[in-house]
């Protein structure tokens, strides 16, 4: 399958469709696992990385969850390409550094992508829509299991699963959830909220992950620890914590529309004003404003219909994604330019916010 | 504000530095800081304190051989990436290893999935040891009809192993 029909469709999983969708974005579930008797790739040498590439990538091609899938060489891929993959969380900021002796490979859902000599061996994810970290996993464990029964996994009877990093070793495996947290940024708890996660060993970061900046009133919530417990038990305690942050957005979201009706419509106004109207946009400043929206979507103040139009602006208004259909490079504020006409584009037949859309009778088109 | 380490004195030395692009920030108090090898800042790397407390530290003291056999990695390595070279490092470091995955995890034991490929192994040794086990208390209270049969087994699942392997 070439590169550029998985560029050009989005995944399923941005369609929105899984369950608490609306507050939960999507949930990844990644596993790390090694060879046994090759060096780990940042201490393998080119001709070893190589080999390794040539054991894992043919055992990848052949599973059964990948009969239509795009597996191609880092080397092969360019810059921006590479960048638009990360824009969908189909491969790590790292993994985008490698050239020769690294690849990747996708399936045509994207909802399985399978990295080859990132920081270890494999790196292997399964993306769904909404909270389904329980299939996410299941999805990925049996990929995994087919893999195990046909490559040498370095596995250690007390340590587990070796990573070249021992943050990760034992399970290897690392469980987020992508949340959309508006209301508690509004009404300025969500800092107690990320401490309160905190403690309870979960870590809580930006968009793109480790050291990544919230942008958006997007935060991913993860395991921070690998060793010492099962799988199952480190998803059980993730989701339930999830389920809590879900409790405490939908509570901050009733008291904003019982006590500051009229902030909430003008914080929802003022970016629809913004995003209608502006000719010059920067992609942080789209996400936050596009935040906005979407709340306003959950909230009623847009028909249901606009839902999609805007979650699809989320990931297009990404510097790559933004790029990828036009050929050359773009300078900043060429980007800021078009980016402002993409959004006006898209949003030009949607009507202003207001109160309770939901209530009434659907709008006419 | 207090020592992130010993998180008792209060802090004189500040510290930032920029690891994999990103900024990190620790706070010393002067004890502390001398431990860390903060006043040599060539040797000191702040991604270690953050990631164990120290981690490389622990490994140093810890560890007796210098380098891994099989990957020729060595804690100097370590030291600088917060990596390990191979699978085999774990058992070259394996002395410090655990002090350092102490302030890292849960537990020092895995209890997740096993390799479908190990798990029969991992279940006949588990066996192996139980018929040890019942074989020796046999022998002790003398139910010698019984310690035969525990014996035969014992052989078998050996000699099936053997093949297995």
């Amino acid at each position: 399958m070439p590169i550029h029909s998985i560029l050009s469709t989005a995944g399923e999983w941005l369609r929105g469709d899984g369950p608490q969708s609306h507050i939960v974005i999507s949930s990844r579930v990644r596993l790390a696992r090694n060879l046994n008797g090759f060096p780990f790739p940042g201490h393998a040498k080119k001709n070893e990385r190589v080999s390794v590439l040539e054991c894992i990538k043919p055992a990848v091609e052949s599973l059964p969850e990948m009969a239509e899938a795009h597996s191609v060489f880092s080397q092969d891929l360019s810059a921006l390409e590479k960048q638009v993959l990360v824009e969908r969380h189909l491969i790590s900021r790292d993994h985008a550094a490698k050239g020769m002796g690294s690849a990747v490979v996708m399936n045509k859902r994207q909802t399985l992508s399978i990295m080859i000599n990132e920081e270890d061996h494999l790196r292997m994810q399964a993306i769904r829509s909404g909270l389904q970290l329980k299939n996410a996993f299941k999805l990925i464990d049996k990929v995994d299991s087919e893999l195990g029964d046909k490559l040498d996994f370095a596995f250690h009877n007390q340590y587990g699963y070796l990573t070249a990093c021992p943050t990760n070793v034992g399970t290897g495996m690392r469980a987020s959830a992508m949340m959309h947290l508006p209301a508690l940024v509004l009404s300025e708890q969500v800092n107690q909220v990320i401490q309160a996660v905190n403690k309870v060993g979960l870590a809580v970061r930006g968009l793109y992950g480790e050291g990544t900046e919230a942008m958006g009133n997007l935060f991913q919530i993860s395991n921070q620890t690998t060793l010492g417990e099962k799988e199952e038990d480190i998803i059980a305690r993730l989701n339930k914590v999830i389920e809590q942050i879900i409790l405490h957005e939908n509570n901050a979201r009733q008291s904003l529309q019982q006590k500051k009706p009229i902030t909430l419509l003008d914080n929802v106004g003022r970016a629809f004003g913004i995003l209608r109207y502006a000719h010059s946009m920067a992609s942080k400043e789209a996400l936050n404003l596009l935040s906005y929206l979407k709340l306003g979507v959950d909230l009623g103040f847009f028909p249901e219909t606009c839902q999609l139009p805007i979650d699809e602006l989320f990931i297009e208004t990404q510097p790559a994604h933004l790029q990828k259909s036009t050929s050359q490079k773009l300078q900043a504020d060429e980007r800021d330019a078009l980016r402002a006409s993409l959004i006006r584009a898209r949003l030009e037949k949607m009507p202003a916010p207001t109160p309770k859309q939901n209530e009434g009778p659907a709008m006419a088109e | 504000m207090n020592c992130d380490v010993c998180k008792k004195k209060s802090a004189s030395v500040f510290l930032t530095q920029i690891v994999d692009g990103k900024m990190q920030k620790v706070n010393l108090c002067e004890t502390c800081s001398k431990e860390k090898g903060v006043t040599d800042p060539t040797g000191f790397a702040l991604a270690d304190l953050l990631l164990g407390l120290g981690a490389s530290q622990e490994m140093e003291k810890g560890s007796t051989t210098s380098r891994c056999p099989s990957c020729g990695f060595s804690q100097a390595d370590f030291k600088k990436t917060g990596r390990f070279g191979c699978a085999a490092c774990y058992d070259a470091f394996a002395e410090g290893l655990e002090n350092m995955l102490k302030g890292m995890h849960k537990g020092l034991e895995h209890k997740g999935k096993v390799p479908p490929r190990l798990l029969k192994a991992k279940l006949r040794d588990e066996e192996l040891k139980k018929l040890q086990r019942d074989l020796r208390k046999a022998v002790a209270d003398e139910k010698y009809e019984v310690a035969a049969e525990l014996r035969d087994r014992l052989k078998h699942l050996e000699a099936e192993g053997q093949t297995a392997i």
